[in-house]
């Protein structure tokens, strides 16, 4: 049963993932459209970061992660290279815990 | 100038980001194969779960419910609820997989959190296309190596937020975001997304609000037909 569920679920993950690049694909969109879809990314980011940041199952936390996301924005504003800002932003949240 | 190969060289920036995120959801990869046995999946059936549903928050919550005493079908539930924004990110990518319907069938399966957020990033559609598969592979790879170390450690590695990993991926998220906002109207619809998604956290099932979060892309719009010039 287990086995099911799982292919169920890859099943149905797979079906929601192809949705766009098969529907939408060669099709070209009316101008309303494709500012929605160049802007779809930018509110589903803000709220993987605020989930990621602030959550905790149901309940909102500050914890090391909201030092760590600063420490990030800082090094976002000052062009700071991907791998750094991933990088200090682990590095702040290891070293408040570890202190704390 | 082209003086090396351009597209699959390993020190291209695309390539070396991509890595970076791979190795930062590798790990919690391995907690995922730890949690997944524990919670009653043979390491088996944990893999399959990283090869083909390859979606890691549907994942977590599927074995969450299972872990908690739920059945099948209650921990199926909140793992579809979390899918559907995997069919968010297909349309915002879609228009990078132009090609055949194979082509474009199999870079579905990579349109996940990470590789969708790489490939926007990119200012031109050949980089985000590559972006989108580079990362969703790097992911795909990592992901996997993971679980299956997960799954056969029975959970001795530990918890990857003593290291602090958990905060690396909203910092990837920012790091990824923070092109987007040159424009004012982006602005204010990533603080509305946000907001959205803080005030389902506590009553929505998870999953839900990011994709209501999603609905943010509406507000520019109807801030100008209420408006009728610049807002």
């Amino acid at each position: 049963m287990t086995w099911v569920a799982i292919g169920a679920l890859a099943a149905i993950s797979f079906g929601l993932k192809m949705l766009g690049p098969v529907l939408v694909g060669d099709r070209a969109l009316g101008r309303r459209t494709r500012e929605i879809v160049a802007l779809l990314p930018v509110p589903l980011l803000a709220a993987l970061i605020v989930i990621g940041a602030f959550a905790d199952g149901h309940s909102l936390h500050l914890d090391a992660r909201a030092p760590a996301l600063a420490v990030a924005g800082v090094l976002v504003v000052r062009r700071a290279p991907f791998l750094v800002v991933i990088c200090a932003a682990a590095a702040t949240a290891a070293a408040l815990r570890l202190v704390a | 100038m082209q003086l090396t190969p351009r597209s699959t060289a390993l020190t291209e920036p695309v390539v070396r980001d991509a890595a970076a995120i791979g190795l930062a959801v590798g790990t919690f990869g391995v907690s995922f194969g730890a949690l997944a046995v524990a919670a009653g999946l043979s390491p088996a059936q944990a893999i399959a779960s990283s090869l083909l549903v390859f979606t890691g928050a549907s994942q977590f919550a599927f074995i969450g419910v299972l872990a908690a005493g739920g059945g099948l079908v209650a921990a199926t539930l909140p793992a579809v609820i979390l899918a559907t924004r995997n069919g968010l990110y297909g349309v915002a990518v879609a228009p990078l997989l132009r090609g055949r319907l194979l082509q474009r069938l199999a870079c579905s399966h990579l349109v996940i959190d990470e590789s969708t957020a790489m490939a926007r990033a990119q200012a031109e559609p050949a980089a985000g296309r590559r972006a989108l598969i580079a990362t969703g592979l790097a992911v795909l790879v990592c992901w996997n190596l993971g679980t299956a170390i997960g799954a056969a450690s029975g959970g001795v590695l530990g918890d990857p937020r003593r290291l602090g990993l958990d905060a690396m991926l909203p910092a990837a998220f920012l790091a990824l975001l923070a092109p987007h906002l040159a424009r004012p109207e982006a602005r204010r619809v990533a603080v509305a997304g946000g907001l959205i998604a803080l005030a389902m956290v506590p009553i929505a099932p998870a999953g839900l609000p990011i994709v209501a979060a999603g609905t943010a892309v509406l507000i520019p719009r109807m801030a100008r037909g209420r408006a009728d010039g610049p807002a």
